[in-house]
């Protein structure tokens, strides 16, 4: 593998031919904020790095990067970054001729660095704020773990919006199928981590029972189930739908998702249980609470999940009162 | 009975907007975890919370709550004051924080012996 590595101090080098990337985790949408919150520069950043020990001399790191096709080497005693020999130290090297003389004495050694824990919005800061193309990264035990790379943070970026818009793609699709159903059977969309739109399915629903002479506690039960279903798509989930099916005897409402699927699904009945970030939490979401919430307002309960399928089905039975309202009204 | 419009009064708080001001407020939850509220908030309730977002009057309209208190001066993104609006839910800011917000307003309804 080839790593590229450049480390100047003269930032002016870069600052008129780079721009900033433009996404960040205050105005950018949802998606792209949870995800640079959420992917850590761990996983973007290169690790197999080509380095040297301290007594190599200038020209046998410039031999390695022409060699190794690399535009820095960085220095390390035992895994700790002591500097990084750039293409420019090189040169100055050759021009000022002390070449031959060993590399601690002529590195960059006023890096900056990052840390491998923290999330990519981290990064794009620092990217932008200083203009550099690339930063050493280091992991707890301070130990130089990886370099990480604009490149490195963009190419992954696409792959996961290619994701997104690939499953928006998928759902839009299934929308215009499931068009000119009855009207006692509403389907509705549910985007993956959309905020902005959650509780419109709920609502809706609600106010479809509303119309009807249901009393306000069962109204209130097919509120609390359906919001959670809508809720547990938006938070976990890759996208789904809620369904409610409107029968005379009760209402159905169905939460079915396109994975990823709950791991373990005992635990995630049981309150307190939760596998949301901590940015969703921030939210007010993800406390452990929504499946069991579901689960106790629901006459009848049913879950079943695989990596591919979610689908959660909660039964709202009208009381022998209800009805009696119902029949009367038709 | 204790109005909206009297408990703005009273303890001093910030009209984002209004809702049916003249409605009473007849019991209040206070909590964060919006679950939470969706699970023990009670009809014609209010909400003394810090989650300044839409997803607040959501779950406030989904039970019926008709009041939000947000507190330690949070001021609620543009949206959310939008859908209350929509929705004719009082959006009430306190500079105290939750626990402050919640005796004061016990004491107001009644609740406190």
């Amino acid at each position: 593998m080839v790593i590229l590595i450049v480390v100047h101090l003269n930032i002016s080098v870069y600052t008129h031919c780079m721009q900033t990337i433009p996404i960040n985790t205050y105005n950018s949408p949802t998606i792209i904020s949870e995800l640079i919150m959420r992917l850590k520069i761990k996983d973007v950043m290169t690790r197999s790095l080509i380095s040297v020990p301290m007594g190599t001399t200038m020209r046998e790191v410039q031999k390695l990067m022409r060699e190794k096709r690399i535009t820095g080497v960085p220095v390390v005693d035992n895994k700790r970054l002591l500097g990084i020999v750039s293409m420019d130290d090189i040169i100055q090297a050759l021009d000022f001729g002390y070449i031959e003389e060993k590399v601690e004495d002529h590195m960059s050694s006023n890096l900056i660095l990052l840390d491998e824990d923290m999330p990519i919005s981290f990064a794009i800061k620092y990217f932008d704020r200083y203009r550099y193309h690339r930063f050493p990264v280091l992991n707890k035990e301070k130990e130089l773990a990886g370099i990480v790379t604009t490149r490195d943070i963009i190419t992954r970026l696409l792959w996961e919006i290619n994701n997104e818009v690939d499953s928006l793609e998928r759902e839009n699709l299934a929308v215009a199928s499931s068009e000119g159903i009855s009207l006692e059977h509403q389907v509705y969309p549910v985007r993956k981590l959309d905020f902005e739109n959650a509780g419109h399915a709920s609502t809706e629903i609600k106010k479809t029972l509303k119309q009807s002479d249901l009393f306000p506690r069962t109204i209130r039960r097919a509120a609390i189930a359906s919001y959670e279903l809508e809720m547990n798509i938006v938070v976990h989930s890759n996208g789904g739908t809620i369904t409610a099916q409107y029968f005379p005897d009760k209402v159905i409402i169905i939460g079915e998702d396109t994975g990823p699927g709950i791991e373990n699904l005992d635990e995630a009945l049981k309150q307190g249980y939760s596998t949301a970030t901590e940015w969703i939490r921030s939210l007010g979401f993800g406390a452990g609470m929504g499946l069991p919430n579901v689960k106790s307002v629901s006459d009848d309960f049913s879950i079943t999940s695989t990596p591919e399928k979610t689908i959660v089905k909660s039964t709202i039975l009208f009381s022998e009162n209800e009805k009696k309202n119902l029949d009367k009204r038709s | 009975m204790v109005t909206i419009e009297q408990v703005q009064q009273k303890l001093n708080l910030k009209v984002l907007t209004m809702g049916e001001g003249s409605t009473p407020i007849s019991s209040a939850y206070t909590s964060d975890l919006l679950s939470d509220v969706m699970a023990n908030g009670e009809e014609g309730g209010a909400l003394i919370t810090i989650q300044g977002h839409k997803n607040s009057v959501a779950v406030a309209s989904l039970i019926g709550l008709n009041t939000i208190i947000l507190c330690n001066g949070r001021l609620p993104a543009d949206d959310m004051v939008e859908a209350a609006e929509e929705e004719s839910i009082a959006i009430l800011v306190s500079q105290e924080n939750q626990f402050t917000v919640s005796y004061k307003l016990a004491a107001l309804l009644g609740l406190c012996n």
